[in-house]
């Protein structure tokens, strides 16, 4: 097995093969990225684990020579377009990290007005720029794996890394975050009449938001098999408005809803 | 059995005694929910004062602290090309459970029939589950209650001592030796004819304050005959798939393994976490095939294991009647309900 790296990794005695990566952003704010880097206490081991071949949010070196791209954010506009694309032909593997590649994420909102035009002067005044239709990653090119969340988890993009280290298979909680929540004994916030999705929402964050007593947004869509029209009746008949559930809903892109679809 | 009675102030003298040598757990008040009603949880208690004895019930039950949610089952040691590998039962001491209703000691010793007394007993949960100590205590049955109708509105054993409020004192039945030795340090009467008056008294009164049933005459038979029901389809079509009616259930003991390896490949571990049946992926298996990937069969799958399978292997059902899983849902779905229809053959 073909090896790189100087200190050479080894699991059960077997030596590890260490993957070329890089890390790219498009439309986004970047802190999908430093969620990656925050965890200081076990970024050295998580670095040593793949190779950073370019990081622009944490090193000047960047080199072309990937195997793996983790691309955060959407795609807004022409220029983006081709750069992905060239990206798509160097990696082997392309990975969405975060929800706005995955689903456009909170980008995406903007997807909500008819005449594109008219926001883009409304944002950008005498100074437009060249930003249309938000769009996710596999819009454009194929994605092999996506990474949810917005922010991602670092513990989950963690599990990841060590799995395709490993060559052990990665698996996505496939259950809503009310799995993890109960697990961690929170009050059910419909008890306390704030809206969730954590019923419908893919769970692997822990359940972060309702931990903290916030109302899950349904940042990392839809888990397999949310039965999304069962939530609203729920939500519709706890008195929550129709534009409650579809702020919600909409937020991060993740759930496509009638509205949305209609434009696509 | 023992039967004996003691003033009501003596039951702060018996938590002093027990709590200063061991971990006591007991219903506290955990927060108020949108009508100020409040919600209860069972917490470690260090003060007396903070164990609501006349809690109405909790949304968790007290398995976590027997099956917990998620626990290690080993933990591997990685160094060069061997490996070490260690179990822990992951108990340090005994528990006390100050103040169980009669559904949740009904729980345990259903779980006992499965985790302890079957051909494969689980270490895990024996350990934890062995020198427990558990004090119940009487209830009033609230709207959701349907333990009368499960046969498990009374603990006949799997309990230390079980008191009853007669309103001047307790009532208390003693079951184990270490119960007894406890009370001794109490000042305690013998239970007279009239103290058990008082007591049949307060029972008869409790059943008659049921207003959830359901009718479980012929149920692992009509169940048989009704596994096409469309009554299925019309509650998987409610179902949101959560597994919230499970990880309430004190009865719920199915379980997910998962091993991972920490980031500095020095370590792995092989973690256990609490399942659910109407969870999607739950009867996925290697190679990616899913047998019940359908709503309405997993949400039926769930009702024939506690109402049909546990009944042919057990000769009881694996559910207590706590109504908790109803009063999680947020589809609204409740055990009466789900077999009031099945019978019926409607929803409505």
């Amino acid at each position: 097995m073909k090896t790189n790296g100087a200190d050479d990794k080894t699991y059960l005695g077997i030596p590890l093969y260490r993957p070329r990566v890089a890390f790219f952003e498009f439309t986004s704010c970047e802190g999908c990225q430093l969620q990656i880097l925050n965890n200081e206490g076990t970024l050295l081991d998580f670095l040593s684990l793949v190779e950073v071949v370019a990081f622009r949010e944490a090193m000047t070196e960047k080199s072309d020579d990937y195997e793996i791209a983790f691309i955060e954010g959407s795609i807004t506009r022409d220029d983006e377009v081709e750069r992905l694309k060239k990206i798509r032909k160097k990696a082997k593997v392309l990975v969405a990290l975060g929800s706005c590649a995955c689903f456009g994420g909170v980008n995406q909102l903007k997807n909500r007005f008819h005449d594109l035009i008219a926001v883009n002067k409304m944002v950008y005044g005498e100074h437009p720029v060249n930003s249309g239709l938000v769009r996710p990653l596999c819009d454009i090119v194929k994605v092999d794996m996506q990474i949810f969340g917005c922010p991602v988890k670092k513990e989950e993009v963690e599990k990841i890394v060590i799995n395709l280290a490993l060559g052990k298979s990665i698996v996505l909680p496939k259950y809503p975050v009310c799995m993890e929540c109960k697990a961690n004994e929170n009050i059910c916030l419909f008890e306390q009449g704030e809206p969730c999705l954590g019923p419908i929402t893919r769970a692997g964050c822990d359940s972060w938001c309702p931990n903290n007593k916030a109302g899950c947004w349904g940042c990392r869509g839809p888990a397999d098999d949310a039965n999304v029209e069962q939530m609203k009746k729920v939500m519709k008949d706890l008195g929550f408005s129709d534009e409650t559930i579809m702020d919600r809903l909409e937020c991060f892109g993740g759930f496509q809803t009638d509205e949305k679809n209609g434009q696509r | 059995m023992l039967f004996k009675t003691f003033a009501k102030e003596e039951l702060k003298i018996l938590f002093e005694i027990i709590a200063a040598h061991n971990r006591v757990v007991g219903p506290v008040e955990k927060a108020r929910d949108r009508n100020n009603k409040p919600i209860y949880a069972f917490e470690d208690v260090h003060e007396f004062h903070d164990i609501q004895l006349n809690y109405t019930t909790t949304k968790l039950p007290a398995k976590r602290f027997f099956l917990p949610f998620k626990e290690d089952l080993s933990t591997f040691k990685i160094e060069d090309d061997k490996w070490q590998k260690s179990i822990d039962y992951n108990i340090d001491r005994p528990v006390v459970f100050w103040g169980l209703h009669a559904c949740d000691i009904n729980a345990l010793n259903k779980l006992d029939k499965v985790l302890l007394h079957s051909v494969y007993p689980m270490p895990y949960y024996a350990a934890k589950r062995k020198n427990m100590f558990i004090i119940g205590i009487d209830c009033e049955p609230q709207p959701f209650c349907f333990c009368r109708s499960m046969g498990a509105d009374t603990a006949l054993h799997g309990f230390d001592l079980f008191i009853t409020d007669l309103g001047e004192k307790y009532f208390v039945e003693i079951l184990t030796d270490t119960a007894f030795n406890f009370l001794r340090e109490l000042k305690t009467a013998d239970a007279l004819e009239e103290d058990h008056i008082l007591y049949m008294k307060k029972v008869d009164e409790k059943k008659k304050q049921f207003t959830a049933r359901i009718d479980t005459t012929d149920l692992t038979k009509i169940l048989d005959m009704e596994f096409q029901s469309e009554v299925w389809h019309q509650w998987g079509d409610k179902c949101l798939s959560c597994g919230s009616c499970s990880n309430v259930c004190p009865t719920c003991y199915c379980y997910g393994v998962e091993e991972t390896v920490n980031i500095d490949l020095k370590g792995a571990r092989k973690t256990k976490m609490l399942y659910s049946c109407n969870v999607i992926d739950f009867a996925e298996v290697a190679g990616g095939h899913n047998f019940r990937p359908l709503r309405h069969n997993r949400l039926k799958y769930r009702y024939y294991h506690k109402h049909r399978g546990f009944v042919e292997a057990f000769e009881e059902s694996l559910c207590v009647g706590c109504g908790r899983c109803g009063e999680t849902c947020l589809a609204g779905i409740t055990v009466s309900e789900v077999i009031a229809s099945v019978k019926t053959g409607s929803k409505e």
